[in-house]
Formats: C-alpha cells, sequence, structure tokens
C-alpha cells in the first residue's frame, strides 16, 4: 500500500501551466521529509514528462505513488503516441514545433534525461491511441510506515 | 556567496528576492536550452540565461537552483514575475552578456 497517493489532471492547451503539477509533488515529498536528491530526480522526471504531455499529447493524467523504499509515476495521455519509442529515446531526437522550441524545450532531451534520473523507465505507446510512461525512483533504505 | 549579496556588490537588479539570501552560490551553470538546465544544472548553481519565460521559474524550482540571473537585459513579464515570487525564486537581472556575470561569479567563488 502506498502511503501517499497523488492525481493530476495536466491541462494540454497551457503550456505556460506546464510544471505545476511537478511542483505539487515537490512540496509534498518535502513536507514528508524526502531527501533533496530523491526530490529533485523526482521532480525532473515529472516535469519532462509533464511537458511531453502538453507538447506532444493533449494532457493527460499524472499518478504519483508513494511506498516506504520508492515513489512510483505513471503518467498517461491519450495523444498521437510515438511510432518509434528507441529512436524518441536518443538523444536530439524531436518532433517538436518551432513555437517550443523558441521557449527552450524540443531539444529531444526530455525522455533521456527522465530516463538518467529515474530509476526504472518503461514506456507504452500506440500510435493514435496514446503514451503511457512508468517511472520509478528508489529511495533506498526502506523508513517503516 | 549568496545570490543577494552578489547582486549588491556588482549593480545587479533583485526581480524577486525569494530565498535569495539565504542560499548559497555554490556553482554557476549557463544555457538557455531548458531541457538542458534540467538535466545538467547542480542544486544550488546560479543558472545564468537569456530565456526569461514562465518555464524558466519552474525549471529554476525543479532543478532547485539558487537563483536565475537574466542575463543582456531581459526581463520577466508580471505575471512571470508573480509566479516566481510566489515559488520563492531569487531572479537578479543583468544588463551584460552571460559570459561577463559568470566570469565575476567564477572570481567570487574562487573558480579562476
Ligand atoms: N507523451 C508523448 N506523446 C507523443 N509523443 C511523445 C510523447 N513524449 C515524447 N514523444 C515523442 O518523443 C520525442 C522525444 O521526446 P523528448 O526526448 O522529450 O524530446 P522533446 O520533447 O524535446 O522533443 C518527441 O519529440 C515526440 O516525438
Ligand atoms: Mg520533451
Amino acid at each position: 500500500m502506498p502511503s501517499l497517493k497523488l492525481q493530476y489532471q495536466v491541462d494540454g492547451t497551457d503550456f505556460t501551466r506546464a510544471g505545476e503539477a511537478s511542483s505539487s509533488v515537490k512540496k509534498n515529498l518535502r513536507k514528508l521529509g524526502m531527501p533533496a536528491d530523491i526530490i529533485r530526480k523526482v521532480s525532473i522526471c515529472l516535469y519532462e514528462g509533464e511537458i511531453n504531455m502538453v507538447i506532444h499529447a493533449d494532457g493527460g493524467v499524472i499518478d504519483v505513488l508513494v511506498y516506504p523504499d520508492r515513489i512510483e509515476m505513471i503518467l498517461a495521455d491519450t495523444g498521437k503516441g510515438i511510432a518509434d519509442i528507441d529512436k524518441a529515446m536518443q538523444e536530439g531526437w524531436s518532433t517538436a514545433p518551432d513555437e517550443v522550441r523558441s521557449l527552450g524545450f524540443g531539444a529531444g532531451m526530455g525522455l533521456p534525461n527522465m530516463k538518467k534520473y529515474s530509476d526504472e523507465m518503461r514506456i507504452e505507446s500506440t500510435v493514435g491511441v496514446g503514451t503511457t510512461v512508468y517511472m520509478t525512483v528508489r529511495t533506498g533504505a526502506s523508513q517503516s510506515a | 556567496m549568496t545570490p543577494i549579496e552578489f547582486a549588491e556588490k556588482y549593480g545587479l537588479t533583485v526581480s524577486s528576492p525569494g530565498e535569495g539570501d539565504s542560499r548559497e552560490i555554490g556553482g554557476v551553470y549557463c544555457c538557455d536550452l531548458l531541457s538542458m538546465v534540467m538535466g545538467r544544472a547542480s542544486e544550488n548553481d546560479a543558472f545564468l540565461t537569456v530565456m526569461g519565460n514562465v518555464n524558466t521559474v519552474a525549471v529554476a524550482v525543479l532543478a532547485d537552483v539558487s537563483c536565475v540571473i537574466l542575463c543582456e537585459g531581459i526581463q520577466l513579464d508580471e505575471p512571470t514575475l508573480e509566479k516566481a515570487r510566489a515559488q520563492d525564486v531569487c531572479v537578479l537581472l543583468s544588463p551584460e552578456p552571460t559570459f561577463q556575470v559568470a566570469l565575476k561569479l567564477a572570481r567570487e567563488l574562487g573558480m579562476v
């Protein structure tokens, strides 16, 4: 049983609001007294995922489950999907429009960052149906519940 | 050195004080690609950029940098500034190029 469950609806139309879910998770983890490096890893994973849901899909739902020994993140959207996941995982590969690039994103580093900062990551995607990204960050020593 | 001390010494404008008088600048990271900043900036870095939009503030919060220094005279618009203030992000403004600001920080931090 997770000790904390958080869920967020990500608005796919408002790029300026991307980051609200990640910021809220960060605050919650701080309140739980999580170590700063764990919070940073989770924040980076979630923010990149959140940005992707806004840029490449039409928003979606983020679930964050805090367990004694790990934090699980599930980001599900019903956007256009990813045709070639291996390619998408490559640093620098991006289909982001210029308008997104001019705001400092779309460098093709989001998925690689998520991979780097999570301990486990898995992507399920079907073109035309949607994408679900699963990430886990381990918190090391299992605390007593 | 704290971001506010740096601003006072070199005449930078404090646009949002945030936690700028309680955090120490631990290093310097210069970049305008926000995903690169997310992945590579270290906690407590001073983050130097010319990218002044609302996502800059989100990245500063999530990457946990000690301050954002907007170089080349770039300003934040009012809603973005409000966000920075609400989230306690220290934002400083400099008319100088990124490199010049970084050089001053490097000297202060004993890197050169
Ligand atoms: N949730 C998603 N839905 C559809 N496509 C996605 C999603 N996330 C990533 N992609 C695809 O994978 C590519 C690489 O993603 P990423 O590494 O985050 O780089 P960027 O977002 O900068 O393009 C994107 O350009 C896009 O084509
Ligand atoms: Mg991305």
